[in-house]
This record gives C-alpha cells, structure tokens and sequence, in this order.
C-alpha cells in the first residue's frame, strides 16, 4: 500500500548544539545545550542575556562553503546554504534539476543582521554596496538557491517565529498537487541585535537559562540555527524502491486573532492547529506519542500552549518536552530543527529531554518528560506558533 | 475534479487612489522616482488610536482587504494569504533606527511588534476575528504570485471556499533612499515616465491589492483564475517553452491568448524578457501596467486587478496599452507575466466568465 504521507528523504541542521544531525543527535541524547554568553556581535545586553548562539563566525561558515570574496552572503544566507546543503546530500540528490525540484525556505531577521551593521554607513561607503539589497527576506532564499543551482520553483514564508512550519506545509501541498516532485523546505535566522532588542523591549528574555513549562519561568533564550528537509512525493519514492526517513503525516495552521504578539489565555489557536493536524494526519490524539513542544519559556507561551494541549489530549497526555532549553528559540527556523529533531525521536526511539524543568506550573497538571527515555514512537506532533497570532501544528510518522 | 476559482472582489490603495471602476479612466502615468499611493480616509474602517499607530502598509492593507471583502459580501473569508517583498519596512527602520540613535536604549516595542512581515495578514484577521489559515509570503517580486498560487492550489483542491488574498508593500524613507544608491530606483530628480526611461533604475512605488477569491460564483465575480506558475531561474531561450508547458495543462494554444499583460518597467535588462514574450505572441495584445502603479515587490497584484477589471468590463483602456494593436474580438483569455532583472518568473492566468 502507498503511504499517504508525504516523504521526508533528507534532513541537514545547523544549530547551537551542533552542525551535523548526528552532532544535534548526540548532544541531545546528552543533555548538552548550546546556550551561552554572546560572542560574534557587540550589543548592550551581553552580559544581561543567553544565547543559542553557533560559534563559527560568518569567515569560517563562508570558507566551510568554498564560498570565496568577494560575496554578499549574510549569515541568515550562510546558515541556510549551510544546512540546505547537508540537506540535499543527506537525501542523494546528485543533481538538484533532475526533477521538478523547489526551495521553500523561511526567514524573520532575512538581512538584517548586516542592514544594522551599515544603515547609516551605506550612505558614506561604497564599498558597502553589495549588501544594500540583502535585507529582503528573499535574499538568502535566493542565495540558498544559487548556492544549490535549484532553477525551479522558490519562495519564502515569513509569519514570525511558526515560519519554517508553514514552508514544510506549503512543500508538502506543492508535493500533494503535483506541482513538484521534490522540494527542499525549512528556515535560517541568525542572531542579531534588532531581535535581541526587540524581545527584550517585550520583556520576555531571561537573563538565565530558559525553563520551559517551569511554574518559574522567566523568559526565553533566542538563538539562531538553520534546518532543511528534502519533501518528496511517497508514491514516487516506493516506486524507485528507496526509504523514507519519516513522513510528514498531517499539518495544520490556524490563527489565534488574539493580539499581535500575545496568546489568548485558553490557546485557541494552537488548539485549532493541533486539531487540523490531526485531522489531516487521519489520527486520533491518542495515535502521539510525543509532542515536541514549542515552549519558549515565557509565561504566556507555555501557559497557552499547555491550556491548548490539555484541550486536545485531555488526560491521556503523551510525553513532551520543549527543546528550546538546548537551542534557545530559533525564531523562523525553530519549526525546521524541530522537525529534524522530532524525526531523529522517531528513528532513534527516543524522547528528548525538557532541561531545567524544576515546578510544574500551578495551573496545569503538566509535566514535562526532564530526561532522555527511550521508547518506540509511532507519531510524534510538532507545534510552533508566531507573532500575529500564528499557530502552526506538524505531524511526523515513522517509516 | 478540480474546483472553479474565481475572483469575486478586488480592493486596492493604489497611486491611482483606491478600487472603482473609474480608475483606469482617471489614472494618470506616473514620472516620479518614488510614487506614494493616494491615501483614503481610513477613520471608516479602523479607529482612530489605531491610525496613528499604524504604519501606511498596515492601513493599505486594511482598507484594500475590506473593499474586496465588501465587494464579495463576504463577511469571514476562511483563509487570508498575503505577499509582501519588504513587509513593515517603515516599522522596523523606525525600529532600528531607535536602536542605533540611542544605543540600544529607551527603546519601545510598538514598531518591533509591527515590523514581522506578517503584520497585515495578522491585522486583518484579528479585525475579522478569523481564525483560519494565515500565511505570508516575502519572495521578492513573486511574494503575491506565491500567497495566490497557495490560494488556488487550497481552493482546487476544496480545502477551503473563500480566501483572501493580497500583495502590499510601502514605501519606506531609508531603504528607498538606499536602493537609489545601488540604482535600482532612479535619482529623485529625474521625471521619466518608463517608456521614456533614459536613466539607470526604474520608477518605484507603494501600495497595497486584495482579492477575494472563490469557489463560486457571483454576481460581483471579474473573472476566472485558471493558473499561476512560478519558475526561479529562466534563460530567455527557454521562455518559449516555460510558458507554452503552461498553456498546455491548461489546455489552451498560443492563439488562445488575446492579451498580454507585461511588467515593463523601463530596465533594459529585465524588459528584454517582455519584449520576447511579445514576439512569442504576436496576435496577442500587450498591455503594462507598471507605469501606473510604480515598481514595488507586489506590484504584480495591482496587475491581476487590471486584468480582472478587463475582463470584466470587456473593455481595455487606453491608459494600459503598451503598443497599439488593432483589437476586434472580446478579450477572453489574459495572460499576466511578471519578473524582476531576470530572475522569479511568474505567470497568472485568467479567462472571462
């Protein structure tokens, strides 16, 4: 029988944690976070904050590529050709044109972390040039895509930090009409200051370690990272006789219309997200066996979100952690690391750990799984949610 | 079976003012560098407090929304899908301006909140209280193609009924200023018009267009969408068979198309692409439109009004000729290109009803 699923044939992640899956694998499995003082950027806050930050330095990931000087890639751009690459070896794709292949890939901060650097000094250098038209989002799609040769299809999600959720669900509906019979889809964000000041302008940045679903929660840790998965149609995929790495079972996005940046109180658009995943997905809520949560770490979020996973799975709550303690919050690449992770949790058998939980919140009776544990897992059910009221719900199946 | 799509209302804060049906009739071509849209009197459909928060993008987008919903009478769409090339430009300058004028203090978050390219998209469901799907797409000139090829693959394929779906872009000081030094938009003295483009860049403007698309239709329905395709890269040789692979699954022949709507924006380099398309179609005639609504990232959504509008009306104004063809049948198929320098090709299809 053909899988109704969409298949997931390649996955590459660039993150805090590591820059190879089987470096995010292990570290995982260690509870080994990558949270740290800021070091490839001045900003105020330094010494006030934590970040997810990648060590290597936009020289080092530009060399790592064989990209040489002169170039215009910003590091949102460096990232995403980074994983996008690892990506698209990782699915055996020799050449990316041999079928009608697209890029579907997802950014918040796009150029930004180079428009802060040279906004007055564009005006006085033209050296600076080259990066004036980086700021767009679409640029480092388009770089990612140059980078790859992909000529077909590509385009770009920005809705806030559920970004790269709803570009794997755009791939998979490219794939499911037939448009496409492979698409490479994820998201890339870098740190940068605009961000760091943002949220904290918003008060939801701790200046600890971020505690998801803690009754002491304070604030989250961003970070930056970039994730890609290789889409291709289930039915192509036996025909040729080759293995999925997991399926894309179900999807779902709905909005909250709550409020710009805050979730409403019962989480009323994560559940309707929750709800149409499962719905597509054809699954009864009790078919979970994990929810990669998206558990920032903030007061409001993890509230939220936990009022809507109670609204879903009432008392028969599947294990779920929030992996941000390990990465931070990647904004629009969040939902594409997750994704590989919840597919690693899938093909390894395990469920990744919530660091730092200490008290459960005293609204809900939920409590995070705090340690590595292995189990087979049969479906495992993603959610990330964005400013602007956006829920965004995944369904990963095993192979 | 794939379901119907049609276009049942259209709403727009253009340079030309907003959606009538007078405004080819009135507009006006348009000479400046950078070309603000004519701004309507937002106090009927947003209040007060909330107009001087907002910046004109999020009102554009409002307003334009509103108008296509109001033409549709539809009250609660089920999905909304916008495009925009460079989101809330003006909230996250002002944003990043306040960061680097007071290092990084005193800072508030209202323009932080409201830079996420997915402002508009969020404003108007939270207006409507809709909870439904809600995406936003940031690709450059192919933002709008995109958020309406998601449009019509969920209306085809029944997922949804009604969806709302729009482009806006506005101008914003810095960043505009800065695309003039890289040429891209031209010098703020100039006044060329593009067919009289002489100088390097091109024209540019701002503005926001809505559609309310649906399954079925109306008395209010301007046409039927048939298609969208999008294609990163493309050389001009193989624009003869990107485009004639496009007709074919829609099973139509080159002598099917009756009119050309082309992006011209007086760039030498990306109006070559135009120019050869014309030549693919020789029966066919060319319109433009760019010089109407100047070039922003989702112009292209001003230019499916246009063509709508045509096709509703049976009728091409004289405004959006591009080259005097003479022209005796009724239009009935429409073919909408657009691309920007060479690169993000798109192609919309839309057909009388």
């Amino acid at each position: 029988m053909v899988h109704s699923g969409i298949a997931v044939t390649g996955i590459g992640i660039i993150s805090s944690v590591g820059d190879t899956v089987d470096g995010n694998l292990q570290a995982l499995l260690e509870g080994r976070h990558g949270i740290s003082r800021l070091q490839n950027f001045d900003t105020k806050h330094k010494e006030h904050i934590l970040v997810g930050e990648i060590k290597r330095s936009n020289e080092e990931l530009a060399a790592a590529l064989d990209i040489t000087k002169p170039h215009n890639f910003t590091r949102t751009a460096l990232l995403g050709a980074y994983a996008a690459k690892a990506a698209v070896a990782s699915a055996g794709i020799h050449d990316v044109n041999s079928l009608r292949t697209g890029l579907i890939s997802s950014t918040s901060v796009g150029g930004m972390d180079y428009t802060e650097r040279y906004f007055y000094e564009y005006l006085h250098d033209a050296t600076l040039y080259p990066y004036i038209n980086t700021h767009d989002a679409g640029d480092s799609s388009h770089k990612i895509a140059e980078y790859l040769g992909l000529e077909g299809m590509v385009t770009t999600i920005s809705t806030a930090c559920s970004s790269a959720a709803n570009a794997i669900m755009m791939g998979a509906r490219l794939i499911k009409s037939g448009r496409l019979d492979r698409v490479i889809v994820g998201g890339t964000d870098a740190l940068s200051k605009f961000t760091i000041n943002g949220f904290k302008t918003l008060m939801i940045l701790t200046d600890d370690y971020c505690q998801p679903f803690d009754n002491q929660r304070r604030g989250l840790n961003l970070g930056e990272a970039a994730a890609y998965l290789v889409l291709e149609s289930a039915a192509s995929l036996e025909q040729e006789g080759r293995q999925a790495l997991a399926y894309l079972q179900g999807y779902g996005n709905a909005n909250d219309a709550f409020h710009q940046t805050a979730s409403s109180e019962n989480g009323e658009g994560a559940f309707l997200a929750m709800t149409k995943a499962l719905k597509t997905a054809g699954l009864d809520p009790k078919a979970i066996d994990y929810v990669n949560a998206h558990g920032t770490a903030t007061p409001n979020n993890d509230l939220s979100e936990g009022r809507a996973l109670t609204r879903v799975f009432s008392d028969r709550m599947p294990l779920f952690s929030s992996t941000k303690a390990f990465t931070g919050h990647t904004l629009a690449a969040a939902a594409a690391i997750e994704a590989v992770f919840c597919i690693l949790a899938l093909r390894h058998g395990v469920v990744f750990p919530n660091l730092h939980f200490q008290q459960r919140m005293e609204e809900l009776d939920l409590i995070p799984q705090t340690t590595t544990v292995y189990r087979p897992l049969s479906n495992v059910l993603s959610n990330s949610f964005g400013f602007g009221g956006n829920c965004s719900t995944l369904i990963f199946s095993k192979a | 079976m794939k379901n119907s799509v049609f276009i049942n209302g259209i709403g727009a804060v253009t340079a030309q003012g907003i959606w009538r049906s007078e405004l080819f009739d009135d507009a006006e071509e348009l000479c400046q560098a950078i070309n603000y849209a004519q701004q309507p009197a937002y106090k009927e459909v947003i209040a007060p407090a909330m107009i001087r928060r907002m910046s004109r993008g999020i009102k554009m987008g409002i307003y334009a929304a509103q108008q296509a919903l109001d033409e549709a009478q539809v009250a609660l769409p089920d999905a909304i899908i916008t495009g925009t090339g460079l989101g809330c430009s003006e909230d996250s300058e002002k944003f990043l301006r306040n960061i680097l004028d007071n290092d990084e203090e005193f800072l508030t978050p209202t323009s932080f909140i409201q830079s996420t390219h997915n402002t508009v998209a969020a404003q108007v469901a939270l207006r409507l209280q809709c909870k439904g799907y809600n995406f936003t797409y940031v690709n450059r000139s192919i933002s709008f193609e995109s958020a309406l090829l998601d449009a019509l693959l969920q209306l085809q394929q029944a997922e949804e009924n009604q969806i709302l779906v729009g482009g806006v872009d506005e101008v914003s000081d810095h960043t505009y200023k800065l695309l003039q030094l890289i040429q891209e938009i031209k010098a703020s003295d100039t006044k060329e018009t593009v067919k009289a483009s002489v100088t390097p860049g091109v024209n540019y403007g701002e503005g926001a267009t809505f559609f309310s698309l649906d399954t079925q239709r109306s008395a209010s329905t301007y046409a039927k969408l048939l298609d969208v395709t999008i294609q990163h890269r493309l050389d001009n040789s193989d624009l003869s068979s990107f485009i004639s692979d496009f007709l074919k699954a829609n099973a139509l022949f080159a002598n099917d198309l009756d009119v050309l709507l082309l992006g011209y924006n007086g760039d030498p380099q990306g109006d070559s692409y135009y120019a050869a398309v014309e030549d693919l179609f020789p029966h066919a005639s060319p319109l433009y439109y760019k010089h109407l609504s100047g070039q922003y990232d989702s112009c292209s959504a001003f230019a499916l009004a246009a063509a709508a509008a045509v096709l509703r009306d049976q009728r091409i104004p004289g405004c959006l000729t591009w080259r005097e063809q003479s022209f005796d049948q009724q239009p009935k198929t429409i073919l909408v290109y657009n691309q920007l320098k060479g690169k993000d090709h798109a192609l919309i299809l839309i057909q009388a009803c």
